[in-house]
């Protein structure tokens, strides 16, 4: 009687098995180019997160996966089949809207219910899954409402239960947390990660917080206008970005123009010598920039990178206290842990930093310094 | 009166009187102008409904002589006036049916999709809206009359009546659904079909619904348009009489009460379903 979609598997799958795969994803509006052959593998059960700033092609590629958007060029697969040519109701996904959509003449019963009565689904069968899918996101007792009759959250955690009691391949979030307050969205995004777990499904969760994007995937896609930039886990993309975009994207980070001057060492312009990891620097020659993030520096001497300047700023934060050093390499942010009290440094005063090579990270110099 | 009092300390309870009534206007000049002017709305009707009661001596029934329940007993004791109500209701039962079908059609097309030539469309539309009637029943009517040269022959009668108002019917009615569709979130329909409706469906269960309040006003503005033409009817209907062409006639040798008594039941009725409507919705608006 039902056309079940396969149950969600237990566990992320450790082997290359991929729920969506985007192979030179392209799309053109008129003259603007929205998303531009963008490629990517997304893992089985995974929490993904789409990240980048206003108008880079986010939504655009949310709304191909979705069948909303016909592509220009590329493929689409899902578990495999080329779904580009299908329209969204014969695709295994299904998108929580930024605007959350529910159905306003419907009753929350209902709009829970609509998809599973489109797979024909009926009858005891039908209410207890919808049930089951309003308690997963606590808000059991609620069905007989109607959707204006709901707070702007409950709305949300809706969206999501409507989607979610399909058992998706994919379930697809655009900006889901975007119209809540600062609060109810820290609250939902540790929400989301738990029901994630729960149900197993993977999410591809669109957001240009990259705050958000840290605290709930497991990888996170980095675009910016309209191709990839990276691709990564949160601290893997923290740590070692590897374009000047991506560094200042997430986080405050130090970037020094220099250039390779053997397989670890890069020359700043100074002419100071700045070991890094090998791996890091990757081949790369001639005009480079070196980062290192705030918190990575220390005051005083002890590790094998060092710089000197002259504070010209300092900002308490209370845990920690921000100073902008000024360096014949250029200027240099530092975090320093307010761990004791006292010992705060004047402007005026001249500091030496330092910081261990494997904080290192280098990007290409052109991509304009921050 | 009690702010009066205390902005305005006067010794001489003159001066205070005074200052009472400004307060007093002042408070309420919304109100009177309100009045005054919904008095001046319903005073004709007022009088129509008054006069429908009327017993008249001579063919004209402009003065008041007695009450009495008979022409409402005798709507139809003119001759004439039943078979016109009758078309009248028909022209407008069809009129309003089709040119709401069709408007809906249009205006899903015209909000819904980009196409070829929508401005244009957009434009042809609306200029029903802005033609005089005149003009229209008169081109309306060397239309039909020339049609017979190009092998095609209606004569005038009912179906030119109904072509006609159909034609002017349907500007009405894409103006009223159209704006309905501007106002709706298109991503509901998107959900629908991320939700496995297909577009059939995604029609049926979320568009339609949600534009149905401007579809049954836009059946009922239809209905009201139709059944109140006169001039373009009067160009195209050759010698079939609707209502308003029959009171028009008949008030050239005689106005007999049957013709108050037509214009207070359509009245009533026009009413009951505004009333109607502002309930449905008020009703819906609590439980929903
Ligand atoms: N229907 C459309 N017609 C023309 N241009 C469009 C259309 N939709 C999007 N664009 C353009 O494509 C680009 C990418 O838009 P998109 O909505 O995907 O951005 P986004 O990353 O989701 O941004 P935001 O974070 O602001 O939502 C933008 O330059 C936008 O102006
Ligand atoms: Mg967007």
């Amino acid at each position: 009687m039902t056309v079940e979609a396969a149950p969600p598997p237990e566990a992320p799958a450790a082997s290359a098995e991929y729920d969506i795969r985007l192979i030179g994803l392209t799309k053109r509006f008129d003259d603007v180019v929205a998303v531009d052959r963008i490629s990517l593998d997304i893992d089985r059960g995974h929490f993904f997160a789409l990240l980048g700033p206003s108008g880079c092609g986010k939504t655009t590629t949310l709304r191909m996966i979705g069948g909303f958007e016909e592509p220009t060029e590329g493929r689409i697969e899902l578990g495999g089949v080329d779904v580009a040519p299908l329209p969204p109701y014969k695709r295994d996904v299904n998108t929580v809207f930024q605007s959350y959509a529910l159905f306003p003449h419907l009753s929350i019963f209902e709009n829970v219910a609509f998809g599973l009565r489109r797979r024909g689904v009926k009858g005891g069968d039908l209410r207890k899954r919808v049930i089951e899918s309003l308690e997963l996101v606590g808000l059991a007792g609620l069905e007989k409402r109607k959707p204006r009759q709901l707070s702007g959250g409950q709305q949300q955690r809706i969206a999501l239960a409507r989607a979610l009691v399909n058992r998706p391949r994919v379930l697809l979030l655009d900006e889901p947390l975007g119209a809540l307050d600062l609060k109810l969205r820290k609250e939902m995004q540790l929400e989301l990660k738990r029901i994630q777990h729960e149900v197993g499904i993977t999410f591809v969760h669109v957001t240009h917080d990259q705050e958000e994007a840290m605290t709930m995937a497991d990888r996170i896609v980095i675009m910016n206008g309209g191709h990839i930039e990276q691709l990564g886990t949160p601290s893997g993309l923290y740590e070692q970005p590897r374009t000047a975009f991506v560094a200042g994207f997430l986080g405050v980070s130090n970037l020094l123009e220099g250039t390779v001057a053997g397989e670890d060492r890069v020359t700043l312009t100074d002419g100071t010598a700045v070991q890094v990891p090998r791996n890091v620097l990757a081949g790369r020659t001639g005009t480079v920039s070196i980062g290192v993030r705030p918190e990575k520096l220390r005051i005083g001497g002890g590790e094998a990178n060092s710089l000197a300047g002259t504070v010209t700023e300092s900002a308490y934060i209370g845990v920690s206290t921000q100073y902008i050093l000024d360096t014949p390499a250029g200027p240099v942010t530092v975090y320093v842990q307010n761990d004791r009290t006292g010992g705060q440094v004047a402007t005026g005063e001249r500091l030496t930093l330092s910081w261990s090579p494997d904080s290192t990270f280098v990007v290409d110099a052109e991509e304009g310094a921050q | 009166m009690s702010t009066a009092d205390i902005t305005l300390p006067t010794r001489r309870s003159g001066a205070k009187t005074v200052a009472q009534l400004l307060a007093f206007v002042r408070r309420h000049v919304l109100t009177v102008y309100s009045l005054l002017f919904f008095l001046y709305l319903m005073l004709p009707i007022g009088v129509v409904i008054a006069f429908s009661f009327n017993h008249p001596t001579g063919r004209f029934n402009y003065r008041w002589r007695q009450f009495t329940w008979d022409n409402w007993l005798h709507w139809n004791a003119v001759p004439g006036i039943q078979s016109a109500i009758t078309l009248s209701l028909e022209i407008a039962l069809f009129a309003s049916i089709v040119a709401t079908a069709l408007g809906t059609l249009i205006a899903l097309a015209l909000v819904r999709y980009g196409f070829r030539g929508r401005g244009v469309t957009n434009l042809i539309i609306f200029l029903p809206l802005s033609t005089p009637e005149i003009v229209l029943g008169a081109s309306l009517a060397t239309l039909f009359l020339h049609s017979t040269g190009y092998g095609v022959s209606i004569p005038f009668g009912f179906w030119t009546i109904l072509i006609a108002h159909i034609m002017f019917c349907v500007s009405f009615a894409v103006v009223t659904v159209k704006a309905r569709l501007i106002g709706f979130d298109r991503h509901l329909e998107e959900a629908a079909m991320d939700l496995g409706a297909n577009e059939w469906v995604t029609f049926r269960k979320v568009t339609l619904p949600l534009i149905a309040p401007a579809i049954l006003a836009a059946l009922l503005l239809c209905f009201a348009i139709s059944v109140d033409d006169f001039v373009v009817t009067y160009f195209n209907a050759g010698n079939r009489v609707t209502f308003p062409i029959f009171v028009w006639g008949a008030a050239r040798v005689a106005t007999p009460p049957q013709i108050n008594v037509i214009g207070t039941a359509i009245f009533a009725v026009a009413v009951t379903c505004m009333l109607g409507n502002v309930f449905l919705q008020n009703r819906r608006a609590k439980t929903a």
